[in-house]
């Protein structure tokens, strides 16, 4: 099992740099890379990660800086000249076409002329000898994310690359289809080569990585072996302070609270060819409790967020309950002059305007609530109100910015993000829904994030999170539901909730049948 | 009998300009591109076929002047949107505003001017064949080329490597970049077909359909190119389909007219526009189907960061 670490380095990167205006995302990196190793790459978002590998991978041109592969210098331009060299990528956000088949896919990658036919047989082979089942024919663009990932690395395999680059590869899976994973780089690793594994789940980093390399403002501020620290030390070396630890009070006496969310029989057809319908979903969400919905990305929690929120209305105006009133047949405005307060998991574009400042931002969302607040007589707007109010937000979720009315698109992930959550927050919503609230946000600004959500939900609120990071959902839920294709579980409460339960209900296993199924896996 | 054969005759020399250019832009919009100038490249091949066979007194080398031009001219759309990466939609519509212009001025000492004609194929003993010979063997040679080149795009898309490249690019530049495609390349030359492919109706029209050259002699058919694509959800052999259904309805309304059927001229004269929507409309009623073959790049400039 141990990696081979007597070989000469297959990669060696000397003081890459990249400059973006006046960011410098990478400055004077070093990486070096052994024969038949698993080498993390840690970082928080933003920390220069991406785009070290994307210059790895031929993607970004570095301004300055030296790569070395097998002790040769080495210039790499395009995409193409990194795959001739032997290095194969994995993306985050997957470069797949989904008009395409599996094959089709899998073909466009590889340039030595096979005809489609043959690729087909292959990638099959392939496929079932790593223990990652393929249907060729099928259509990209009817795959779940998990399958789809699985093109992605047969792809990668088919090219028979020295250098595997791996992007974030769990943050889309099941915890049983990162077992898989997991199989399957060790197996890579016992061929002898090499996998660049970039992550932030430090305990899987722990588990199969045989060093780390950890950067921080596009900075490399130490190596390490996972193996000998926690993930506790590795937060550490990440964030560069301790991350305070989100506290969750338990609930008293929601058995007897009020439902302020209620959800019977919500359906939906789905809307393109490529959406999941939702089928018959039921949930309550009663004052003083945080309920959690888990599921792999794309098994319809878009198109359910959409319905609660009133971004799409349904027929049935019965089907989305707020504070005891029928819903479903009410605009988001309608929605939310019942109390309720919406979270969208796109930051820039729908949950604020880019081009905006924060306090109109800040009007945009809230003018037809607050009116009295914000708008005065004749619909003039009362610019210092909004003004005062953004800055009190600011200051309540610490958001920090470089100027003190800045626009939406200049503020770091983290920091607009927690500017979005602290402006719904600030109306004291009875019903706050959100979707993904700390995607692509940083240690610090998550905990943030998080524990105002408790605090929310502990003063008498009714919260509803839609997740893909487990542990989050571990953190502050008080029961979770899981997303199936358009199918909703019976909320499971966190004192009985594990991680393999969970997972195997995302994975689509019947409640009832669980055991079952993992005695067969 | 011979009506019907010359029924027939008109209604494939009035459906094949459509073809060839709704095919050249197919193939464009296929590599996520999408050239409102269809237009202004067919009228300007027009011209340019009209004055290079009145020049030489030879049609064939008026058509490949035709080509010629065409092509040349989608190259000015090519560096606009691919390597400038200015928009699509302005770009194309100016692009037609330009040719428009520019044909008229070009063409003005052409005006009146007597053209020359390519001749119709005439095999001895096949073209004599009663009914058959005249529709499979005695048409102008550009409709046979427009008929093998349905065929031949219809086979570079679907059955060759380059073609699944193309398709790829449509659907997603980011992902064909990062696989190591020349997004750019692939849609240089790709306008350039669909350039060539307009400038060749446009000689259709000037060298065959009507040998002469009148200003604005496109007469909206790059419009019509342009929708039968759409409509054709992408799809060579329905892009055959809505020319022919095209052509038919235009020649039967203008017999119907010349019939003197009590039916407003103006309502006639939408028919063909109206018959063909609905037709591609309905055969295109498969959601997933039309998913599939819509290049969901279309029409977004590429410009890779570095």
């Amino acid at each position: 099992m141990s990696a081979n670490h007597d070989g000469a380095n297959l990669l060696e990167v000397r003081g890459l740099t990249k400059i973006f205006g006046t960011l410098t995302a990478c400055d004077h990196v070093d990486l070096n890379i052994a024969k038949g190793e698993i080498h993390a790459l840690l970082g928080e978002n933003g920390a220069g990660k991406s785009t070290l590998v994307k210059m790895l991978f031929g993607s970004l041109e570095p301004n300055s800086g030296e790569i070395f592969w097998n002790g040769q210098a080495v210039r790499i331009p395009s995409p193409g000249v990194a795959k001739k060299l032997g290095i194969g990528m994995v993306f985050q956000h997957f470069s797949l076409f989904e008009a395409l088949t599996a094959a089709e896919n899998i073909a466009l990658s590889l340039d030595d002329g096979s005809p489609i036919g043959s690729i087909a047989a292959k990638a099959r082979a392939l496929s079932y000898s790593y223990g990652l089942p393929l249907d060729p024919e099928s259509l990209v663009g009817d795959l779940s994310v998990g399958e789809r990932q699985r093109i992605e690395i047969i792809r990668c395999l088919l090219q028979t690359p020295q250098l595997i680059i791996l992007d974030e590869p769990t943050s889309v899976l099941t915890p049983q289809e990162a077992d898989k994973l997991f199989e399957t780089l060790e197996r890579l690793r016992a061929e002898g080569k090499s996998i660049l594994y970039i992550s932030h789940r430090l305990e899987e980093v722990k588990r199969i990585c045989d060093r780390a390399t950890v950067l921080r403002h596009g900075k490399v501020v130490g190596h390490c072996n996972p193996r000998e620290e926690t993930a506790a030390s590795l937060a550490r070396m990440m964030v560069g302070s301790e991350v305070k630890s989100v506290v969750r009070a338990p609930a008293e006496g929601i058995e007897t609270a009020q439902p302020l969310l209620e959800i019977r029989g919500l359906n939906r057809k789905p809307a393109t060819p490529f959406s999941i319908p939702l089928k018959n979903i039921r949930l309550d969400v009663r004052a003083g409790e945080v309920i959690g919905i888990a599921g792999v990305a794309g098994n319809g929690q878009g198109e359910f967020f959409e319905s609660v929120s009133g971004e799409v209305l349904q027929q049935d105006a019965t089907s989305v309950r707020i504070r005891g009133k029928d819903a479903g047949g009410l605009t988001i405005t309608g929605r939310r002059l019942l109390g309720a307060a919406f979270v969208p998991e796109e930051r820039l574009g729908h949950g604020a305007a880019p081009r905006m400042k924060l306090s109109e931002n800040l009007l945009l969302s809230r003018h037809a609530t607050d009116g009295k607040a914000f708008v005065g007589t004749g619909g003039m707007v009362k610019s210092g109100a909004v003004y005062a109010a953004s800055q009190r937000i600011i200051e309540a979720m610490d958001v920090r910015k470089s100027a003190p009315d800045p626009e939406a698109a200049a503020l770091s992930g983290g920091n607009l993000q927690k500017f979005i959550v602290g402006r719904e927050l600030d109306r004291r919503p009875s019903v706050m829904v959100v979707n993904q609230p700390t995607w692509g946000v940083d240690a610090g600004a998550a905990a943030h994030i998080r524990q105002a959500l408790i605090e929310l939900s502990r003063s008498g609120s009714a919260v509803l999170v839609i997740s893909q990071d487990l542990d989050e959902l571990f953190e502050i839920s008080d029961a979770i539901a899981v997303m199936h294709n358009g199918v909703l579980s019976e909320p499971m409460p966190i004192a009985e909730a594990t991680f393999e339960k969970v997972g195997l209900l995302m994975g689509g296993a019947e409640p009832g049948h669980a055991e079952h199924t993992l005695e067969t896996a | 009998m011979d009506i019907t054969v010359n029924i027939l005759l008109t209604i494939a020399t009035a459906a094949t300009p459509l073809l060839i250019a709704a095919i050249g832009e197919l193939v464009v919009e296929r590599s996520g591109v999408l050239n409102l100038g269809v237009e202004g490249m067919m009228v300007m091949g027009a011209v340019g076929g009209f004055g290079a066979g009145y020049l030489t007194g030879s049609p064939w080398i008026g058509l490949l002047a035709a080509v010629v031009v065409g092509a040349l001219f989608s190259l000015l759309f090519a560096v606009m949107t691919l390597s400038l990466a200015t928009n699509q939609v302005a770009t194309g519509l100016s692009l037609t505003l330009l040719g428009l212009g520019l044909s008229g001025m070009m063409g003005t000492r052409f005006v009146g001017q007597p053209g020359v004609r390519l001749p119709n194929l005439d095999i001895p003993g096949l073209s004599s064949i009663p009914v058959v010979g005249k529709l499979l063997f005695g048409q102008d040679p550009v409709f046979y080329i427009s008929i093998a080149l349905t065929a031949a795009v219809m086979w570079f898309l679907f059955k060759t490597r380059t073609g699944l490249t193309l398709r790829s690019i449509g659907d997603s530049h980011t992902s064909a970049h990062a696989l190591g495609i020349k997004v750019i390349r692939y849609r240089y030359l790709a306008v350039i077909f669909g350039g060539a492919c307009a400038g060749l109706a446009g000689g259709h029209l000037s060298l065959v359909y009507t040998p002469q050259w009148v200003e604005n002699m496109s007469a909206g058919r790059g419009w019509i190119a342009l929708a039968l694509v759409v409509f054709a959800s992408w799809r060579p052999w329905r892009v055959l389909a809505g020319a022919y259904i095209f052509g038919a309805v235009w020649i039967g309304q203008l017999h119907a007219q010349a019939f003197g059927i009590p039916v407003p001229s103006q309502m006639l004269s939408s028919l063909p526009y109206l018959a063909t929507v609905v037709v591609l409309v309905l055969i295109s009623r498969n959601k997933r189907l039309t998913m599939m073959n819509t290049p969901a790049s279309l029409g977004q400039p590429f410009v890779p960061d570095r």
